[in-house]
């Protein structure tokens, strides 16, 4: 079949059973832009790239399936560096295409030319530059092969404007051969062995699970395993929501901000099982005081994540839900179900202190008690973005996630300005379901022109703004490790988020009361456009419990 | 744990951008390599890299398990030290104004089984293979003569006996 460039790239996506793009035109992709118009294919349009690859992203990670997104050369392409980044960091399975300057033009520093590969090579599985229309097919189906098996993470592939124009005969029946891609699934059954021993003789076992849990689906085999070891679960960021927090094994969030009861509970536990997760340095905390006594078992699909960050006892590399599986196989001949009685009674019973403690019922306007509310209000398949900070922990310890993949927000880079549009890509992919991003007023503010695209291109989601008129987080250290000292992070009260949204055509609330936000909110679902509400609350509101920097998992600031 | 000198080889993908790849990766994972060489090897979409770098064995392992993850890597060991053969080539431009400074430079390229390559009134241009040790050591014996420029490959090794790089076995 004779093809441009151009119109191979689209027959290619097509295969793919690419429905959405998302992103922006310029002057080098404009072939492919010319191209889109008769493939079938539905794009966004954004007003800034970075909120493209936060949008596929997001679509990603509420569906499963790789996001795409697309800009043209030079500084379209380097505005997609920080999503890129983004979902590399959260292993993210998200497809970059970039327009290029034509190949007789690379490295003559053309008008919009920038080294992309360069740019993208440390922060991509693998960054593609087609150098010919014939090599269009089989490129596009390494990098969505890429992209979505294994770890998965974001792919880049670079297209000069000469090769979007070329005709040439192409063939897309070419299977894809990668000889140096390591596809590590399958655990070794001696490594999973050693795990299911000391599972076995565990007497206070504890599961920590991590975002891998989430990208292979592994939920019920979880639930399963954790509930026949009666081990309860902590989960990291990138893991909430692969253990319903309404279970009573669940402890939520281990870490700097995690949960009281979980970050003691997993101090106790005589043997650790860590699946699908990088014992990043915000769930680990300390490296020297994580865990001293307790029995490491690590497993990831990465090998070069064990004893990356910590050194561990027994390691299976494969992926989560095969290794739980196999592990629960071969446990569950050997396990009394009452066996860790004495374990699951001193979970309970701390879980209850720590919480008599926290809960009582207030019916202010304070971030616990309007995440609270919110989680009353959404049916469990909502799903929940956050931006970075303050908004974001809040969210983490008192939103209970309660489905998987409900729970969508930045770990790993900790990108502020991710959670509106990747609630915009989230809503592309779950049309049927409420989107909800919970925001920050410093972060909100760093991708709100997605306002524009939510509306004109008809994605309604909510955005609820926990509006302290500061940059919280930095605020909260500044009073803890800086003696009060705050450098640049007042914010003040511009801009006014009601007009805001309205300029854009979406609708603003500023709600004063529990009670108010709780009717706004409830009406704000039903609506078929975007509704921002602006909830002020107070700027000394700190996050807590917090572990502080430097400290083991046990030195916590509590409320 | 203790630092030593390790040397790993890797297979890759003959093709423009791999070296930039896994060049990269060692400044993005903080390794420090001490030198590297590439060339192609009997099979024409292959090169071989052969590095060395200085650290413990947690590092030498990272170093592998990060260069598997690189899609252009197609294989990768450490290789023993005292279980393969290692060569370095250096070029070597040494001063020799007056016939004693020649001679003695002649002399010595002789003892390190070394080739005089080029000759002008002033200088010479002596090759010389062998372990970084053995070229270090001539390096020296120039150096008191008058060394004047110096180029070298870096190590190249491949391990004794029939075991080879991609053949199946346990790289970590």
């Amino acid at each position: 079949m004779a093809l441009s460039g151009a119109k191979c790239l689209m027959e290619a996506l097509s295969h793919q059973k690419v429905s959405t793009i998302f992103g922006l035109p310029g002057g080098q992709i404009m072939p492919i832009y010319d191209a889109l118009l008769d493939s079938g294919i539905r794009h966004v349009l954004v007003r800034h790239e970075q909120s493209a690859v936060h949008m596929a992203d997001g679509y990603a990670r509420a569906s499963g399936r790789p996001g795409v997104c697309m800009a043209t050369s030079g500084p379209g392409a380097t505005n997609l560096v920080t999503g890129i980044a983004n979902a590399h960091m959260d292993s993210s399975p998200v497809i970059a295409f970039t327009g290029q300057v034509s190949r007789h033009q690379i490295g003559t520093d053309a008008f919009q030319e920038a080294d992309i590969i360069g740019i993208t090579t440390p922060i991509t599985k693998y960054s593609f530059q087609v150098r010919s229309v014939r090599e269009i097919p089989g490129t596009v189906k390494a990098a969505f092969y890429v992209a979505t098996t294994g770890r998965p993470g974001p792919v880049l592939v670079d297209i000069p404007k000469d090769v979007q124009m070329e005709v040439d005969e192409v063939e897309f029946s070419d299977p894809v051969r990668i000889r140096g891609y390591r596809l590590n699934g399958d655990p070794n059954s001696a490594d999973l062995a050693k795990a299911v021993k000391l599972l076995s003789d565990a007497e206070r076992p504890f599961i920590l699970a991590g975002g891998g849990v989430r990208i292979s689906n592994a939920y019920e085999e979880l639930r399963k395993l954790a509930e026949l070891l009666s081990a309860p679960v902590g989960t990291t960021l990138m893991g909430k929501g692969c253990f319903p927090e309404d279970h009573p094994l669940s402890l939520g969030l281990v870490g700097m901000h995690g949960r009281t009861e979980a970050n003691k509970l997993i101090m106790e536990a005589d043997v650790l099982l860590a699946v699908g997760l990088r014992f990043s340095d915000r769930t680990i905390c300390k490296v020297d005081e994580f865990c001293p006594k307790t029995k490491i078992i690590h497993t990831d699909i990465d090998s070069s994540e064990i004893e990356k960050n910590t050194p561990v006892d027994v390691s299976v590399v494969g992926d989560a839900g095969k290794v739980i599986s196999g592990i629960r196989t071969a446990l569950v001949h050997k396990l009394r179900k009452d066996e860790n009685c004495e374990w699951y009674t001193r979970v309970q019973q701390l879980k209850e202190t720590v919480q008599a403690k926290n809960n009582h019922e207030e019916n202010e306007l304070k971030p616990p008690s309007i995440l609270k509310k919110m989680r009353k209000i959404l049916p469990t398949d909502a799903i929940v973005t956050t931006e970075v900070g303050q908004n974001q922990m809040w969210a983490a310890l008192h939103f209970a996630a309660l489905s998987p993949r409900t729970f969508i927000t930045s770990g790993g880079l900790g990108t502020m300005g991710f959670g509106f549009p990747a609630a915009i890509g989230a809503k592309v992919a779950r049309p049927e379901v409420p989107v909800v991003d919970i925001a920050g007023d410093g972060s909100f503010a760093m991708t709100e022109n997605s306002l524009a695209t939510s509306v004109s291109e008809r994605i309604p989601v909510v955005v609820v703004i926990l509006n302290n008129r500061v940059l919280g987080m930095v605020a909260q250290w500044q009073r803890y490790f800086f003696k009060r000292r705050y450098s640049a992070v007042e914010l003040g009260t511009v801009p006014d988020f009601v007009k805001l949204a309205q300029a854009y055509g979406a609708e603003g609330c500023r709600v004063e009361s529990l009670d108010e936000f709780s009717s706004v909110f409830k009406s704000a679902l039903g609506k078929d456009v975007t509704t921002v509400i602006d909830v002020p609350i107070s700027p000394e509101e700190d996050v807590l419990p917090m572990v502080p920097p430097g400290n083991g998992l046990e030195q916590i600031l509590e409320a | 744990m203790s630092e030593r000198t390790f040397i790993v080889g890797t297979l890759v993908s003959h093709k423009p951008g791999v070296l930039h790849k896994v060049a990269n990766m060692f400044r993005r994972r903080n390794f420090n390599i001490e030198s590297i060489s590439v060339g192609p090897t009997d099979e024409r979409d292959l090169a071989r890299m052969t590095m060395t770098l200085t650290g413990n064995e947690w590092m030498a392992k990272q170093l592998v398990k990060q260069l598997e993850k690189l899609l252009d890597v197609v294989a990768t060991t450490v290789l023993d030290e005292k279980n393969s053969v290692l060569r370095e080539l250096a070029l070597i431009k040494v001063a020799a104004a007056d016939s004693k400074a020649r001679s003695a430079i002649i002399d010595w390229t002789n003892i390190f089984r070394g080739q005089v390559i080029d000759a002008s009134p002033e200088s010479l241009v002596i090759e010389i293979t062998g372990t970084p040790d053995k070229i270090d050591a001539f390096i020296e014996l120039a150096r008191s003569v008058g060394l004047k420029e110096i180029a070298r490959t870096g190590v190249t090794a491949l391990e004794r006996g029939s075991d080879t790089i991609d053949s199946e076995k346990d790289v970590t």
